[in-house]
């Protein structure tokens, strides 16, 4: 048999495994595998400028077209800058690969140029990870290594690949697909929970949908069947960040998101309910606020592909180890074919329309400055009038919290934000690797002016790859989330909160060939937004918003979902020693 | 403000994995980054084929926790199987300790004396010291150690927890 390279082998796989683009940056020790690259142009290479970028890349390509994200950097710092995207894609469970170069093998251990110890720095940042010693081995670990990132709860995955192993030769054929000895994780539910699940439903007084990433996570089929399941059994249905557009927002039953930013209907329903059916969602702490009063007086079935998210948190009375789509279909069946009717449930709607009469998202408009909820829900209507396919990325704070409140998601992978481990500098790489996956697309980050700058390097590959992604500033001048709990927890004492120092965001998208656009007042708001739409190429708008705004509503640290403040008039500005010592 | 801790039961864990570079370090690594404790750990391996290691963990924590480290365990690619032992069964479970103890006259021969009660073995021994092997459950070595220390202890090795669940069954 032909013997080939380790680096020409890695390149076979990615185009046996259909990978169309990897996010990237070279170095030294992965200069084999760009050589390898350089012969291979069916797989479109992104250059990356910073390769935290690559990841995030990875994470937004990912999350919006259901495919692994791939990521290509050299060894040392090339591994260690990819490790807050790592991080990110394990909180948020997205499927990515990230190969590594690493020095030779015999230069491993001895702190030779550009090592790092990547399998051991990644060990618990990845689902798995591998250093491959043996170029006879590559083969068998790439595929393997995109079997385990894109099955079960999806996740990232490293392969460091020393450079000469890069180099060595060894036969190469495809792999065959082989049953692994010990990953073999559970995605069709036992008949027992399905069965307890849907009695309980169909017993349900006031019964609520608790759903989550999982739901997306699963493909859009399970979106569909979320959308019949809730049809069927005419139960509210809220949703965590991850989770946004499984259930559309313009749906009858939609109760908004919940938890700590959540509305003020889905926190009291998840109160109130005598059945909560988790899809897909793992109790975070944003989630259910103080744990003994969280949810008190109900049932609770949870549906996770992951045993451990099960009982982590919160103890439930049935639960179902299986893929989201897998369980929804036997539960629509056995809905079904048990003749289930939906019950009348006029008594818990009745209930839940009291405390939408709160109107929790309500803001007081201001006639002289943009008010952040004000400009996102003009985004959103400017966005639902194109018609076109509309993805909306975030950074972390303020804003996110805003974009998910007033920016109404209508179907899946369609929302894409970081979670779990709240990165700042997501959401505009995310949006480049988006924009990659989804060249028809509008595309546009949601950003504050503090997170924008972590990873601001990026316009440059906007730029390069003609990618034309739309950043939408809500410039407050302050790391708006920071100072928001700075006036709830210290007394306003804005300890280095304040963004001293912004660039001209305008120059600088000039400086970087994209469009620059600043709008200063209500007056500009709409005209400045569509003209961000109508821009060809990339854009970047700072828009000057109301600086000391806050984000509500809101339950704060330590607090139940029963202790929500709706507005400022209701903040203290200080906490006890407990809840400041919460995150 | 205090920070409170929970009560905690002791838990017999064993583990079958994949026999390969970091695996330890997946495990080890795992009970640091969640805040679990680990008592003792053995690892061998015990296939003809050296494809698969056995890992003994003793743990302790409040029953949800070992849930949790039972879930979290079973979530690593690398682990074939997870058997709490303390909940599977009666089982047995034994440590070896070797155990240098110096010593003249009457203290020597009440060490021999009470290595025989223990029905430890001398494996080394000169003019003024004997190594004892002593095999048993942790609170029989505990026992004898804690004896050896009043003769003349000098220092003791131990190998950790081994356990098999009792009967034909494999785990």
């Amino acid at each position: 048999m032909a013997e080939k390279s380790g680096a020409d082998i890695l390149v076979e796989c990615l185009l046996d495994l259909g990978v169309e683009v990897v996010f990237g940056y070279p170095g030294g020790a992965v200069l084999p595998i760009y050589d390898a690259l350089f012969n291979h142009p069916t797989i479109k290479h992104v250059l990356v400028r910073h390769e935290q970028g690559a990841t995030h890349m990875a994470e937004g390509y990912a999350r919006s077209t259901g495919k692994p994200g791939v990521v290509l950097v050299t060894s040392g710092p090339g591994a260690t800058n990819a490790v807050t995207g790592i991080t990110d894609a394990l909180m948020d469970s997205i499927p990515m690969v990230v190969i590594t170069g690493q020095v030779p093998t015999q230069l491993i251990g001895t702190d030779a140029f550009q090592e790092a110890d990547t399998v051991g720095i990644t060990r618990h940042c990845t689902k798995h990870n591998y250093l491959v010693k043996d170029p006879a081995k590559l083969a068998g670990v790439i595929h393997e290594a995109f079997h385990i990132a894109t099955t079960g709860r999806p996740g990232p995955v490293v392969i460091d690949i020393p450079k000469n192993v890069q180099i060595a030769t060894a036969p190469y054929k495809r792999p065959e697909p082989v049953a692994h000895a010990s990953y073999r994780p559970q995605t069709k539910a036992d008949a027992a929970g399905i069965d307890a699940a849907v009695e309980m439903l169909a017993a349900a007084e006031r019964p609520v949908f608790y759903t989550g990433g999982g739901v997306i996570n699963s493909g859009p089929e399970a979106s569909t069947l979320l959308r019949e399941l809730a049809a069927l059994t005419g139960a509210p249905v809220t949703s965590t960040l991850m989770g946004l557009g499984a259930y559309p927002a313009t749906g009858p039953q939609w109760l908004g998101m919940l938890g700590m930013h959540g509305t003020y209907e889905a926190n009291f329903a998840m109160n109130q309910a005598d059945l909560i059916v988790c899809v897909g969602a793992r109790f975070d702490d944003r989630v259910t606020g103080r744990l003994d009063a969280f949810s008190p007086g109900s049932r609770k079935v949870h549906i996770d592909i992951d045993r451990s998210s099960i009982n982590k948190i919160v103890d439930v009375d049935v639960a179902i180890v299986a893929d989201v789509g897998s369980a929804l279909t036997d539960m629509v069946a056995l809905w079904k074919a048990r003749g289930h009717e939906a019950a009348d449930l006029s008594a818990w709607w009745a209930q839940i329309d009291g405390w939408r009469a709160k109107k929790s998202l309500d803001y007081a408009e201001n006639a002289t400055e943009i008010m952040p909820q004000r400009a996102i829900a003009d985004l959103y209507t400017a966005c639902t009038a194109t018609g076109k396919d509309v993805i909306i990325t975030t950074e972390v704070g303020q804003h996110q919290m805003w974009a998910a409140q007033h920016f109404g998601f209508d179907a899946p992978n369609k929302w894409l934000t970081s979670g779990g481990l709240g990165t700042m500098g997501y959401g505009f790489p995310a949006a480049i690797g988006a924009q990659m996956g989804n060249p028809d697309s509008l595309v546009i980050c949601v950003a504050g002016d503090a997170s924008i700058q972590m990873n601001i390097q990026e316009m440059g590959t906007a730029s390069q790859y003609r990618l034309p992604v739309k950043i939408f500033i809500l410039n407050n001048e302050y790391m708006g989330m920071v100072r928001q709990w700075q006036e709830l927890t210290y007394q306003s004492r804005y300890s280095n909160s304040y963004s001293d120092s912004l660039p001209d965001f305008v120059k600088l998208a000039e400086a970087y060939g994209w469009t620059g656009i600043r709008i200063d007042g209500p007056a500009d708001l709409e005209s400045g937004i569509r003209a961000m739409i109508d821009t060809p190429g990339p854009v970047i708008v700072d828009c000057r918003v109301a600086k000391l705004s806050n984000c509500f509503p809101m339950i704060p640290s330590g607090a139940a979902h029963t202790e929500m403040l709706l507005d400022p008039s209701q903040v203290k500005g200080s906490m006890t020693d407990e809840a400041k010592a919460l995150v | 403000m205090h920070i409170q801790e929970e009560l905690s039961q002791r838990h017999v864990l064993s583990l079958t994995v994949s026999n390969e570079a970091g695996i330890l370090a997946r495990i080890a690594g795992l009970f640091t980054a969640r805040g679990y404790n680990i008592d003792s750990l053995t690892v061998a391996d015990i296939t003809q084929d050296h494809g698969v290691s056995r890992i003994t963990i003793v743990t302790n924590g409040p029953p949800k926790v070992i849930d949790q480290i039972m879930a979290q365990l079973d979530r690593l690619v690398s682990v074939h199987k997870v058997t709490d032992l303390t909940e599977a069964g009666p089982f047995v479970e034994r440590e070896l300790a070797l155990v240098k103890v110096a010593g003249v006259g009457e203290d020597r021969i009440e060490a021999l004396r009470l290595a025989d009660v223990f029905r430890a073995k001398v494996v080394d021994t000169t003019i003024e010291s004997f190594i004892f092997e002593i095999t048993g459950t942790t609170d029989k070595v505990d026992n004898f150690v804690g004896l050896m220390r009043q003769i003349g202890l000098v220092e003791v090795g131990r190998t950790g927890v081994v356990g098999l669940i009792r009967g034909t069954e494999a785990i």
